[in-house]
């Protein structure tokens, strides 16, 4: 929030600070694209008084692939190698709701097994992605052991992703009409044994991280989020929740299986970097119970698969639709309009930190310590790649 | 959602209502009504939360469907709302006043469309693309191979495969008679 009356803040006019670089007073700094503390590729235009902020503009475009557009020279099925890099550390998610939204235009139910493998890979998905985020988290407040921890166990689950579908980032496991293949033999006691370490190891983060004095000490306050501007902004996922926002789109527009799985929305009380930290942490757990169930209740054998006409020759009947799930960020959806040919006509994704990295960030890193900017945008948990698809 | 549209159809001029599936419509609305109506959902029917905006470009008849989806957590409704504007520099109603996310979203459509907002924050900035001097690329007319094989000119000494006809003779010899 600009404060006119604090002297050191530039004054506003027309909605823009107005400062003079060449009074002495304020300095330009720009943080990124390469910086260890920018999540991706993006940057922050920042103007300092001091050492605190009191402008800052984001910039993307350092990763901008096209990915919408060349969606709309392509067949539905060749979508598939583009839609998972929209987001490199969570790229199921895409794949579930391209997948989804082809199979609601082409009027395709899928097997009822398959809903539960795909539940069972978002879950994992959101897990390995929680765990690339807290090796951030505590790497931007100096404290890198934590990430190498929270790597390794990424890895395991990287792994076991390996094994599931031949891709350790990028797997391409769900297509339209189900996944792609079955569980291999053995592979649930290998991903419950995988499970037990991660909650282990959480409970030695948690420790180290959360009741860290120099931690607490930096997040709290940080990055305060009230929660009248969840609505303006368009905040989603653990950013509102942790304003104790009770919204989580499992529980409020069940997809797929969630509907049969036992959780409650984890919020918190006062939205900032540490109770957002608090918030994922636990949402961590949620992640690993769910998938426990999952595995506990999902049919044993059956169908995953509903086949398909030949999807080079595929003709999506004409409609449009918008399909959204819960990932680690917030709500992240999928719109596509199909003309009745056989390749999309228009492909827009709607990715959480679309809102979260610009319109938020610039907001809330106004008034705060430069050396806390990286800990803020992480706090956010924001990924380019899903700004500029 | 009937109540909705009988109610909104006795203030505005609202067509092609669809049902897409539970929880989710679309429906056209006049140019001139739009930002009216968009800030009366908001406000008065509970559509606080704007999911996302794009266009999509109908060039066959000279046009451009803007769209606001808007979402209601209470009912948990969604609603698309569309809006036809000329593909010829016209410009539309900035809505950044009820969500300064829509900041973004216009300034997005402005770069990849050529679609004027006037009046919202840094519309005149570039976003994602810096320097551009082609054509917007999200125009359906934007053509990306032409583009690519332009600017990117191929590698001297590159064998060059018509890819359908390559994975036809090398990927599926034996099924190339039902391609």
């Amino acid at each position: 929030m600009v404060n006119n009356t604090l002297d050191k803040f530039p004054p506003v006019i027309d909605g823009k600070s107005r400062y003079n670089l060449e009074s002495g007073k304020y300095l330009k700094v720009w943080q990124g694209p390469q910086h260890p503390g920018i999540t991706g590729n993006m940057s922050l235009e920042l103007i300092i008084c001091g050492d605190e902020i009191v402008d800052c503009k984001t910039h993307v475009g350092y990763l901008h692939r096209g990915f919408e557009k060349l969606m709309e020279r392509r067949k539905y099925i060749q979508c598939f190698p583009i839609v998972c890099r929209i987001c490199v550390p969570e790229p199921d998610f895409n794949e579930y709701l391209f997948a989804a939204a082809t199979e609601e235009l082409a009027g395709i139910e899928i097997p009822e097994r398959a809903k539960w493998i795909r539940a069972l890979n978002l879950e994992m998905a959101r897990l390995t992605s929680f765990l690339m985020w807290v090796g951030g988290q505590a790497g931007s407040f100096g404290m890198g052991t934590i990430g190498q921890w929270t790597v390794t166990l990424r890895d395991y689950m990287l792994d076991r992703f390996e094994e599931l579908s031949g891709g350790r980032i990028y797997h391409m496991y769900m297509l339209p009409g189900g996944v792609r293949a079955d569980l291999p033999e053995g592979w649930s006691a290998q991903l419950l044994d995988t499970l037990s370490l991660i909650e282990k190891t959480l409970g030695d983060v948690e420790l180290a991280m959360m009741h860290n004095a120099v931690f607490k000490k930096r997040a709290v306050g940080l990055g305060y989020i009230d929660p009248a501007m969840v609505e303006p902004y368009g905040i989603t996922g653990p950013n509102a929740r942790a304003a104790g926002i009770k919204r989580d789109i499992r529980k409020d527009s069940p997809y797929l299986v969630y509907d049969q799985l036992d959780f409650e929305v984890i919020t918190g009380t006062r939205s900032d970097a540490y109770e957002r930290c608090r918030v994922r942490i636990a949402e961590m757990y949620q992640s690993i119970d769910l998938i426990r169930q999952i595995l506990d209740r999902m049919p044993k054998e059956g169908p995953f698969f509903q086949k398909l006409p030949n999807v080079l020759h595929w003709k999506i009947p004409a409609g449009q639709t918008y399909l959204r799930a819960e990932c680690t960020r917030g709500e992240y959806g999928f719109f596509v309009q199909s003309d009745g040919s056989d390749k999309p006509r228009r492909v827009c994704v709607r990715g959480p930190s679309y809102t979260h990295a610009v319109a938020l960030m610039q907001r809330l890193a106004v008034g705060c310590n430069i050396a806390d900017t990286a800990g803020l945008m992480v706090s956010l948990h924001t990924y380019p790649p899903e700004v500029e698809r | 959602m009937n109540s909705l549209k009988e109610s909104l159809s006795r203030q505005y001029n609202i067509t092609q209502w669809k049902e897409q599936h539970r929880g989710l419509h679309f429906c056209m609305a006049e140019k001139s009504q739009a930002r009216d109506l968009i800030g009366h959902l908001r406000d008065v029917q509970g559509f606080g939360h704007l999911v996302f905006m794009t266009a999509v470009d109908h060039i066959e008849e000279g046009c451009f469907h803007i769209l606001y989806m808007l979402h209601n957590y209470e009912t948990r409704q969604d609603l698309g709302v569309q809006v036809e504007i000329s593909r010829k520099g016209e410009s539309m109603d900035s809505i950044h006043h009820l969500w300064p996310a829509a900041a973004t979203y216009q300034q997005e459509m402005r770069e990849m469309f050529g679609i004027d907002f006037p009046g919202s924050p840094g519309i005149e900035e570039n976003f994602v693309l810096e320097g551009w001097e082609d054509k917007p690329p999200m125009r359906r007319d934007f053509d990306s191979l032409e583009y690519s094989e332009k600017t990117y000119y191929p590698r001297p000494g590159r064998k060059k495969y018509d890819t359908r006809e390559y994975m036809k003779e090398k990927l599926y010899p034996s099924e190339a008679e039902t391609w």
